[in-house]
């Protein structure tokens, strides 16, 4: 620095420009070798300050003509950008080696385990439910909930089926007395609702999920306590193939987009007529499998027209009105669709298995 | 009901593989159960005669057999069956047959002796135990004389037969015989029917002789007899038999054989009564007396009730009508005349009769589901007339009727557009005409679209428009069926409050860390007594399945406990659940509780079950309350407190807190006490339920925005010395409502207890923060209302600033 500081009086023109040429080479060659990013702020002070060299330098202009000033006062910002720029460039060099040094000291071995975040998770069976309600409430049903602990005369007698009528062999029952018992489906909230209805307002779109019981022996197959989801629209023009499409968007929805239905002859006292469901195997897509036991189709829900004496029942006009009904089984539908091979295994809740299932839905 | 496609044959010939059939009954009428043929899978089962029969030198009870197969020389074939004979025709399997269960029989040496196959039971072919005749259970099956050595067993034991079993639903019992499934059949692929009809020769007395019964009309709307005289009773010939094991019934005698072989023809239940133990002429069907008695077919003595209907000779009962027959008059080996009972039954006394005596039987099904009234009479004459084949005996003149129902067909109008409108389809009138008349219905078209349809008696399940509506469905097909959603006016699709408060808790709870458990309703006694909220009556059921399920829940937790035991034994030693469901509480006046909707969970174990690099956080009462605390907040629930608590029973007395918004009470938290983690074998566990229901209940404030203050905040550090009795909640309250009308927040931040301070006393740290809404607090404002409030804690809770 000391040469470059010299004192540098009555210099000719091309004495200053060999000067300011000389101190950019120097200057250059330092700023360049210069690892430290301290260094490189004191250069700049050094360098480009007010004492700096490069004003010295142009101290000696006194001795040069009014022409040559201009040119050499010009000569002398060109070298003082040069080496801005070159200072500048320096630090910002030095910046990103400094940065990477330190994120090399950083690093760290992501392949140890991520902390493990804390969140509980829905039942899987209220999984099945919620995507069903989300369902029908976007196709306009309301969700009615209804009492567990029933009379006979809604579960059973306003369902068309009368004590001592055959057809109350296929439910067994929890009864609390002779009037009372555990509602062996939610067909009776259907009953209560159609009761209260106002038609005069429109029609009665609803699903009733929730428990019920039926008086078995619990095995891998059978539970004395399960849930149902079901559906009953009544209104003036409602139709079987209404039915089917809306079986079909159920289906879909749970088992998947390319699910098709068909519709078999069943009996249930409360419609007429009255089918089971069945959904192409979503295993085999239908080719057959042990799922569906090689048939390609699984069955899934049972459904019908309601039945007029149903209607009548409840109050309404079977000659104005009409509808359909249909009743799924939530713990049936998680065990096909997750391949749950125990229906015990929902009412145990061990831990390991209600936290095994994902929420995508 | 089993369905042989042979026997099917001789009614409606309809060539269609059995599954194809099967199918199609499936997709239009009845579920199908299963498909089968015995002879499937089988091989090399032939005809053997048993031409020589010795002892083996070797054994007790093995035989050395010589057996003509067919071949030039006789098979050597040890045998261990009890009966096996000489000059017998027997079923032998060949070396490297197949029989039952995929079993292969090979050439191999039996105590040293060469044995060539097997002579085979009925069982070891693939029968089932309850069809195989008793006489032949425990040994080998003889065949009859005219079987031909050599040939395979399978026809001549009907093994060839495709046999569907139908699972025929309540509404469709006209399917429970062949003839009605004929009916089905011929509607479905729209073929001719040809159905015999019997004829009777009579012969001697008039049956009045023999016989003269009564009934009451409302008891048995029809009920004949007839009287068949001169019987021997011996076995059936094998057609009779293959049918009957093929329908799964087990071949009797000739007697027992036709009245099984009528019922499933016709589906008319008969029975029959040994004449000469009915003391009398006179038989009466009448209701049972109470606490009359009678010893039924199962040597069962059963006391009957005024709701039995019986029939019922000099002596007393001899028959409980419909369901089963007396032991006194039963017929035997050496009957020789019989009277024969075709009768229909009321239907609901039936049912009442068969549940209380728990007689379920083909025949009780029957009449409880109906049968076809217009056969009664022709199904007593098929089987009288068969019977007296069967057994070289004569049928007595005439019927003795007691009551003879007239029968009518049933009228039902309806119109194409109905029928349309209902389905969503555009048949046509003809179609529709088409399908009733497939269906045997006469239909009359009394305009364009209206008919009027005529159901004959053998349909007695249709009697309204929707039964025919169902009929043109099912034969039209329901695949032809559009699918369409619901047209109608618009409704909207939304979750009541109640329902969505009860979904966010549930959301809530999980992002807490809890996961949902649904545990059973139903528990103990005791259990569904435990950690109640409120006085409540218990809901029993009348007649539990088992001593663990007898009563209805009035509390969340002891079904989570359960839950975290069932955990505990699988060494899932970290369990938090939680369970959003209802409890049922009754008033003692009351038939059925009140359902309110609870929350609770039980947490054991580690919260937070640490890491590499995260410490464990065990479950405690402060991170259970924690998590109420957020629960609430979450739900806009206001003025939450805890309160110390020694009320719960169930509950460690010093660890436990009742939880109020207000004045209301919304449940508890805290530890359960330790007898009860033993009771149930669990490790500490944490707990809490709340009554969902009065959180819903609450008053719904309007949430207002309040603007966030720009001044800064001042806080000020306080450490307090007080006595350990003195709850820190009585602290915070009488600060807060002493503090100044900038204290804006206060927070406890340590709590001492230890060497550094008096052994009856706590430090309890607080942090107070101060602030404005509308300018920067002045430092010495701040302090003159800290020290004003100190002065006053120092006086109320003898507090010693630290």
């Amino acid at each position: 620095m000391s040469q470059i500081c010299e004192k540098v009086k009555g210099m000719s023109l091309v004495d200053l420009k060999e000067r300011l040429n000389d101190l950019k080479k120097k200057a250059l060659a330092e700023i360049t070798e210069t690892e430290d990013l301290k260094k490189v702020n004191d250069l700049r002070v050094k360098l480009l300050g007010k004492k700096g060299p490069i004003t010295e330098i142009l101290r000696g202009m006194r001795d040069l003509s009014s022409e040559q000033r201009p040119q050499i006062g010009s000569f002398a910002n060109t070298v003082r950008d040069d080496l801005t720029q070159a200072i500048a460039q320096r630090r910002e060099k030095l910046e990103i080696i400094k940065t990477a040094k330190k994120l090399e000291k950083e690093k760290i071995d992501v392949t140890l385990p991520g902390a493990a975040v804390k969140a509980g998770q829905p039942h899987i069976i209220e999984q099945v439910i919620s995507q069903i309600e989300k369902l029908f409430l976007g196709m306009g049903y309301q969700i009615v909930d209804g009492p567990e602990i029933e009379e006979d005369h809604y579960n059973f007698e306003m369902m068309n089926l009368p004590k001592d009528h055959p057809a109350r062999d296929m439910q067994d029952t929890f009864y609390i007395n002779d009037q009372i018992l555990m509602r062996t489906q939610t067909s009776p909230v259907q009953a209560r609702t159609m009761e209260k209805h106002d038609f005069s307002k429109g029609p009665l779109k609803m699903i009733s999920p929730g428990k019920v019981y039926r008086r078995d022996t619990d095995d891998a197959t059978h539970s004395h306590q399960f849930h149902q989801v079901e559906g009953l629209v009544i209104d003036k023009h409602v139709t079987m193939a209404d039915l089917k499409g809306t079986l079909q968007a159920v289906a879909k929805t749970i088992f998947g987009e390319s699910r098709e239905i068909r519709l078999r002859p069943s009996y249930f006292p409360f419609t007429e007529p009255s089918v089971e469901v069945d959904v192409s195997c979503f295993k085999c897509d239908g080719k057959g499998c042990a799922v569906c036991k090689q048939s390609g189709w699984i069955e899934v829900l049972g459904a019908g027209m309601v039945h007029p004496n149903v209607l009548k029942m409840a109050g309404i006009d079977a000659d104005v009105y009409g509808g359909f009904a249909f009743g799924l089984g939530p713990d049936r539908f998680a065990m096909l669709k997750y391949g749950v091979d125990d229906i015990r295994e929902f009412y145990l809740n061990d831990m390991r298995f209600l936290t095994q299932f994902s929420q995508k839905g | 009901m089993k369905i042989s496609t042979k026997w099917l044959s001789d009614y409606v010939k309809l060539d269609i593989p059995a599954n194809e059939l099967a199918e199609k009954i499936e997709r239009t009428a009845v579920e199908v159960d299963d498909v089968s043929c015995l002879a499937s899978g089988l091989k090399k089962i032939v005809v053997g005669y048993t031409q020589h029969v010795s002892a083996h030198p070797q054994s007790d009870h093995l035989h050395i057999c010589k057996v003509d197969v067919g071949e030039d020389k006789p098979l050597q074939i040890i045998c261990g069956a009890p009966n096996i004979a000489a000059d017998k025709k027997v079923i032998v399997a060949l070396p490297n047959s197949r029989i039952a269960d995929n079993v292969k029989i090979k050439r191999g040496k039996l105590r040293g002796e060469l044995s060539e196959g097997m002579i085979c039971s009925l069982q070891e072919i693939g029968f089932s135990e309850n069809v195989v005749p008793k006489e032949f259970a425990d040994g080998i099956y003889f065949l009859p004389d005219d079987a031909v050595v050599g040939k395979p067993v399978f026809d001549y034991l009907g093994m060839n037969e495709n046999i569907i079993d139908l699972d025929v639903t309540p509404n469709r019992a006209d399917m429970l015989s062949m003839r009605g499934t004929a009916y089905e059949l011929a509607a479905i692929y729209d073929k001719k029917l040809t159905l015999k009809h019997p004829k009777v020769v009579e012969e001697g007395d008039t049956v009045g002789h023999y016989v003269i019964p009564s009934a009451d009309s409302k008891l048995a709307s029809t009920y004949l007899m007839r009287v068949i005289t001169g019987l021997k009773v011996k076995p059936s010939p094998m057609w009779l038999q293959k049918r009957l094991w093929n329908a799964g019934i087990r071949p009797t005698n000739n007697l027992v054989d036709v009245t099984n072989y009528i019922l499933l023809d016709y589906g008319q239940p008969l029975h029959s009564f040994d004449y000469d133990k009915i003391s009398g002429k006179n038989v009466e069907v009448r209701l049972a007396q109470s606490q009359e008695k009678i010893k039924t077919l199962d040597e069962k003595e059963r006391v009957l009730r005024p709701t039995d209907i019986v029939i019922a000779d000099e002596k007393g009962p001899i028959a409980l009508a419909g369901t089963m027959g007396g032991l006194r008059t039963a017929v035997t080996d050496s009957t020789t005349t019989v009277v024969l009972e075709s009768a229909v039954f009321n239907p609901s006394l039936v049912r009442k009769t068969a549940r209380y005596h728990n007689l379920h039987s083909e025949a009780s099904m029957r009449f409880e589901r109906g049968i076809n009234h217009a056969t009664v009479e022709e199904a007593l004459d098929a089987a009288a007339q068969l019977i007296a084949k069967l057994g070289d005996g004569k049928v007595a003149e005439g019927i003795a009727a007691a009551t003879k129902e007239e029968v009518h067909s049933v009228s039902v109008s309806i119109g194409s557009k109905k029928i349309n409108d209902v389905l969503g389809t555009k048949i046509s009138a003809a179609e529709i005409k088409n399908i009733f008349e497939r269906l045997d219905f006469k239909v009359d078209m009394n305009s364009a679209d209206k008919f009027t349809v005529e159901i004959p008696p053998h349909r007695w399940d249709i009697s309204i428009p929707a039964d025919l509506i169902e009929e043109v469905a099912r034969i039209y097909g329901y695949d032809n069926l559009p699918a369409t959603l619901p047209k109608g006016e618009l409704t909207p699709g939304l979750y009541t409050y109640k329902q969505k408060v009860i979904r966010a808790t549930k959301r809530l709870l999980e992002e807490t860390g809890l996961t949902q458990a649904i545990s059973y309703g139903l528990t103990t006694h005791e259990k569904a007594g435990q950690f109640m909220m409120e006085p409540s009556a218990a809901t029993e059921l009348a007649f539990p399945m088992s001593s663990d399920r007898t009563t209805i829940r009035m509390n969340l937790i002891s079904g989570l406990l359960d839950d975290v035991a069932y955990n505990t034994a699988r060494k899932v030693k970290n369990v938090a659940l939680y369970e959003q469901g209802r409890v049922f509480y009754r008033e003692e006046e009351n038939e059925r509780p009140r359902e309110v909707e609870h929350v609770a969970a039980a947490l054991t174990g580690l919260y937070a079950a640490g890491s590499w690099q995260y410490p464990k956080q065990p479950v405690d009462f402060f991170l259970v309350k924690g998590i109420v605390q957020h629960l609430l907040d979450s739900l806009g629930v206001k003025h939450i407190q805890f309160k110390a608590a020694t009320g719960h029973e169930e509950m460690h007395p010093g660890r436990t807190a009742d939880i109020y918004a207000g004045d209301t009470f919304l449940g508890f938290l805290g530890e359960v006490h330790p007898n009860i983690c033993k009771e149930y074998s669990i490790d500490r566990t944490y707990v809490f339920e709340l009554d969902l229901q009065k959180v819903i209940d609450l008053p719904k404030e309007q949430e207002v925005y309040v603007s966030v203050s720009k001044y800064p905040e001042i806080t000020r550090d306080v450490a307090l010395a007080v006595s350990k009795e003195i709850e820190n909640s009585a602290i915070v309250d009488f600060i807060n409502e002493n503090g100044g009308k900038h204290l804006v927040n206060i927070e406890l931040f340590d709590v001492y207890e230890g060497e550094h301070i008096a052994h009856n006393k706590k430090s309890l740290a607080y942090k107070m923060t101060y602030q404005d809404q509308s300018r920067t607090l002045s430092d010495e404002e701040v302090t003159e209302e800290f020290e004003r409030v100190m002065k006053k804690i120092e006086t109320k809770f003898d507090a010693v600033i630290r």
